[in-house]
């Protein structure tokens, strides 16, 4: 049976790389006792698979991992044993049954993610918000994204599926999963060289708050969460 | 949620900010203002090291089993944090609370090694605790020194207040109640100091005054107040089944050294090998009892998650119920995926079917510690390993699918010859011929011999404490005799060698018999910013041996010197349990080569027999016992 759990990730937690929350769920896995399938061979590995690694420094209210386990409790029972043994920091809020097969795994669903974008303290500048509003409006935002193959210039605008302001945070949705994947951080980049302007080391905040499947077209998207594809488990 | 010692944009900067948050699965957590005692727990490397370490843990658990007292830790800063504190002025903290060190009552170090003693300075440096003991004021922490180098602790006796000499386990509880007693009192620094030095096992070195002979040896160490012992008894826990032992060990973010759940199994070792320290310091062997062991693999994973669980002893096969412990663990926890690993197995039919269900023949290597490539030297040093087990144990395994062989051992034994270094290179090739006797159609492509040398280092509480130690360049030239011969054998495309590190060695061995007057050169190696010696990326041989010159300390005083038998060494106001009258015994039978048998078949009247415990109350069931060894 295919699980999808949703998991949440603030405080000092953010602290903790992408590499080492995988670790971190094996372990916390065995410690709640859930029973997760194993691969075969002399050194069988937990099957088990995040969508879209999160950076060191962000927080999240929208993590995903698939596993796949021999048997389940209930959603209820599941969430309350995981949570259990957390770490503070790292809450579990989903735990359901997902669709079979390789098109449907976390991974490769994934389509899209929200954001939530702050200056830190003393990062930002006077008039940004209105700098920042003028900016929405563009209709391409070229960058140059660097790669391990070497530079290239992107427009970063149809990637952008909403790009708003209320109040100081800055509110984004953006293409996300291994074919495309935009960072928030380079959003804000753009914006700032658009004004003429260069960000501080450490200057965001940056908290992913959901991530999507795309059930729709390339035309008309129809983003999902990936927990809404999930059945609950009773 | 606590607040954190360090801001975001420091942990961002630095390498592996989780070395510095806390926050790990059973990680204790307690309100201050309820405990009488607050213990700060150091190693003294970088976390990913000491959180590897057994010791720590079980330390960790005893004291926060009492609900008066709650014991953080702290690890060194890397050098990148380091580097920030010292800018910033932002004092060193415990990973629990994120309180400064110089808040707590007291700062444990351990010292596992005596290439972390620059490491120790710089713990108590960014704390901002005095370096020198005597210059720590009413409202310092008292800083307590415990672990295997505390077993001659003189050469840090300076910096610190205390030393915890022997097994843990034993008297902190006795050092808690009494310092409760003091504070509750209001008593000074200096009164609790002669408290805490008539609790067995604790040692106040400012207490002691040492008188040098116009050579420099030691003429005599006494305390200068009364109600001092003269001497200090080393710790030695009786009942190790009844002993503490963590049943929820930490469970850390980051890939440490040793990510697994660790059962100390036995403590000790029967087999007397005149050179390792731990062989005669931990004496008696005592074996955990097979049930708590069950329990404690059992609890241990649960609370863990670890997929990995090593036995830990000086020598696993010597426990007596080792195959009924590992078919119990390989029948319990190998359907769940649990990884089962043995270090420390002699090399036989049982370890060979073991090591086939726990790991993948192909990519595994068999380990042999010969440690002397001749026999003659092996009888010298006491290890029983014979050339003929080697090769029966390299021969089976070959037979078996393995092609990988590890060899260590050591240069520059005492009465080591020209002859026995190039045994090393003939030991390698007789393993490699064994290996190539099997039909060309039957085996997996080539064999793979790696051979490693260490450079010997005596130690303090050994038969070898009295013999000279080689120079750097005599152990270079060992060496390179070694790798020579090694490039004349017919199958040295089949073998690779690797030597360690000399300049770090010759150092290991000034400070594992220096006496007291070597904190001068300590603290200006550290001023000079010797730190993280033990890191190859970090060492600097150069400020060290400006430090001897600028200190005028004589290095071939502490090294090369043979010692005479009556010699006072400055350990020796520590009772460790191992008679000097046996040891200097084991040093005349090393000099005439004769072999001593292990604990097991021979009682060899060592002294620690006086604790009752162990293999020295095994007297009914000897008879078996020995049939089985001669057999």
């Amino acid at each position: 049976m295919k699980i999808r759990i949703k998991f949440c990730k603030y405080g000092e937690m953010k602290f903790i790389g992408h590499l080492d929350m995988m670790r971190y769920f094996q372990k916390a896995i065995r410690r709640a006792d859930i029973a997760i399938c194993y691969s075969e061979g002399y050194s069988p590995h937990m099957i088990m698979s995040f969508a879209s690694p999160l950076g060191v420094g962000l927080t999240s209210d929208g993590e995903y991992l698939d596993i796949e386990v021999k048997e389940a409790p209930s959603s209820r029972e599941a969430i309350e044993r995981l949570n259990q043994v957390m770490a503070e920091g790292v809450e579990v809020t989903s735990f359901r049954k997902s669709p079979e097969g390789k098109a449907f795994n976390a991974m490769a669903l994934t389509a899209a993610a929200d954001y939530e974008v702050r200056f830190r303290q003393g990062c930002d500048w006077e008039g940004w918000q209105e700098d920042f509003d003028a900016f929405c409006k563009r209709t391409s935002i070229s960058v140059v994204k660097k790669s391990k193959k070497g530079e290239r210039e992107l427009d970063l605008r149809p990637l952008i599926y909403r790009m708003e302001r209320q109040g100081d945070r800055i509110l984004l949705t953006v293409a996300a999963g291994s074919a495309r994947n935009v960072k928030p951080e380079l959003v804000m980049e753009a914006f700032a060289s658009f004004v003429g302007k260069e960000l501080p080391k450490f200057a965001l905040l940056v908290h992913r708050k959901e991530v999507y499947a795309d059930m729709g077209t390339e035309e008309a998207r129809k983003l999902v969460s990936l927990e809404a594809l999930g059945e609950e488990l009773s | 949620m606590r607040k954190l010692a360090l801001d975001d944009t420091i942990l961002l900067e630095v390498e592996k900010p989780a070395r510095y948050l806390g926050n790990e699965i059973n990680a204790v957590y307690k309100d201050k203002s309820r405990i009488d005692v607050r213990f700060c727990m150091c190693f003294p490397d970088v976390y990913e090291i000491g959180m590897s370490h057994l010791g720590i843990q079980i330390l960790y658990d005893m004291f926060n089993r009492r609900e008066d007292v709650w014991c953080e830790r702290v690890y060194s800063p890397w050098v990148d944090l380091d580097r920030i504190l010292r800018e910033r002025q932002i004092p060193l903290f415990a990973l629990e609370s994120q309180d400064p060190v110089s808040d707590f009552d007291f700062l444990g170090i351990t010292l596992q090694y005596e290439m972390c003693y620059t490491n120790v300075l710089q713990i108590l440096d960014l704390s901002g605790i005095p370096l020198m003991a005597d210059k720590r004021g009413e409202e310092d922490p008292f800083v307590i020194g415990g672990g295997p180098c505390a077993c001659n602790p003189e050469p840090l006796a300076d910096f610190f207040d205390l030393f915890y000499i022997g097994e843990g386990e034993t008297s902190y509880d006795a050092l808690m109640d009494a310092y409760k007693e003091h504070k509750r009192a209001g008593g000074r620094r200096q009164d609790f100091l002669l408290k805490a030095a008539q609790i067995p096992g604790i040692y106040v070195p400012s207490l002691y005054e040492v008188a040098y002979e116009a050579d420099g040896t030691i003429a005599s160490m006494k305390p200068c107040v009364s109600g001092v012992p003269k001497k200090v008894e080393r710790q030695v826990v009786t009942d190790l089944t009844g002993a503490v032992y963590p049943q929820k060990p930490l469970v850390p973010f980051i890939k440490v050294t040793q990510d697994r759940v660790v059962l100390e199994i036995q403590r000790g070792c029967i087999r007397g090998c005149r050179f390792c320290q731990a062989g005669m310091l931990y004496r008696p062997t005592r074996e955990r009892e097979l049930e708590m062991l069950k329990s404690s693999a059992r609890e241990m994973l649960r609370a863990t998650g670890h997929e990995e669980i090593s036995l830990s002893s000086l020598s696993s096969s010597d426990y007596s119920r080792l195959p009924e412990l590992v078919t119990f663990l390989l029948d319990t926890f190998g359907e769940q995926g649990v990884n089962i690993s043995l270090p420390s197995l002699r090399i036989d039919a049982f370890s060979l079917e073991v090591m086939s269900k726990v790991q993948d023949i192909r990519k595994s290597s068999l380990t042999f510690a010969p440690e002397a490539g001749s026999q003659r030297l092996r009888d010298v040093i006491n290890k029983g390993l014979t050339e003929e087990i080697i090769l029966k144990g390299a021969g089976d395994a070959f037979d078996s699918g393995w092609s990988k062989v590890k060899l260590y051992f050591m240069l520059g034994l005492p009465t080591e010859q020209e002859e026995d270094q190039k045994s090393i290179a003939w030991l390698a090739e007789k393993i490699a011929r064994r290996y190539y006797e099997i039909p060309k159609e039957q085996r997996k492509g080539k064999c793979q011999i790696t051979v490693s040398t260490s450079f010997f280092v005596p130690k303090p509480f050994t038969p070898f404490q009295w013999a000279g130690m080689c120079t750097r360049e005599e152990f270079l030239e060992r060496a390179h005799t070694v790798n020579q011969e090694i490039k004349d054998q017919l199958n040295r495309k089949s073998m690779k060698y690797n030597w360690h590190e000399a300049d770090v060695t010759v150092l290991e061995g000034v400070f594992a018999r220096g006496d007291r007057r070597l904190s001068g050169l300590l603290l200006k190696a550290y001023e000079k910013g010797c730190l993280f010696d033990s890191w190859t990326e970090c060492f600097h041989n150069e400020k060290w041996m400006e430090a001897f010159e600028e200190t005028g300390t004589d290095l071939l005083f502490y090294t090369t010197r043979e010692r005479k038998k009556e010699e006072c060494f400055p350990w020796d106001f520590i009772d460790s349990g191992v008679t000097k009258s046996f040891l200097y015994r084991e040093w005349e039978r090393a000099m005439a080569g004769t072999v001593s048998p292990n604990c097991r078949l021979k009682c060899q009247g060592c002294g620690a027999g006086r604790y009752e415990s162990g293999v020295c109350l095994r007297r009914s069931d000897d008879s078996e016992e020995t049939e089985r060894e001669e057999a």
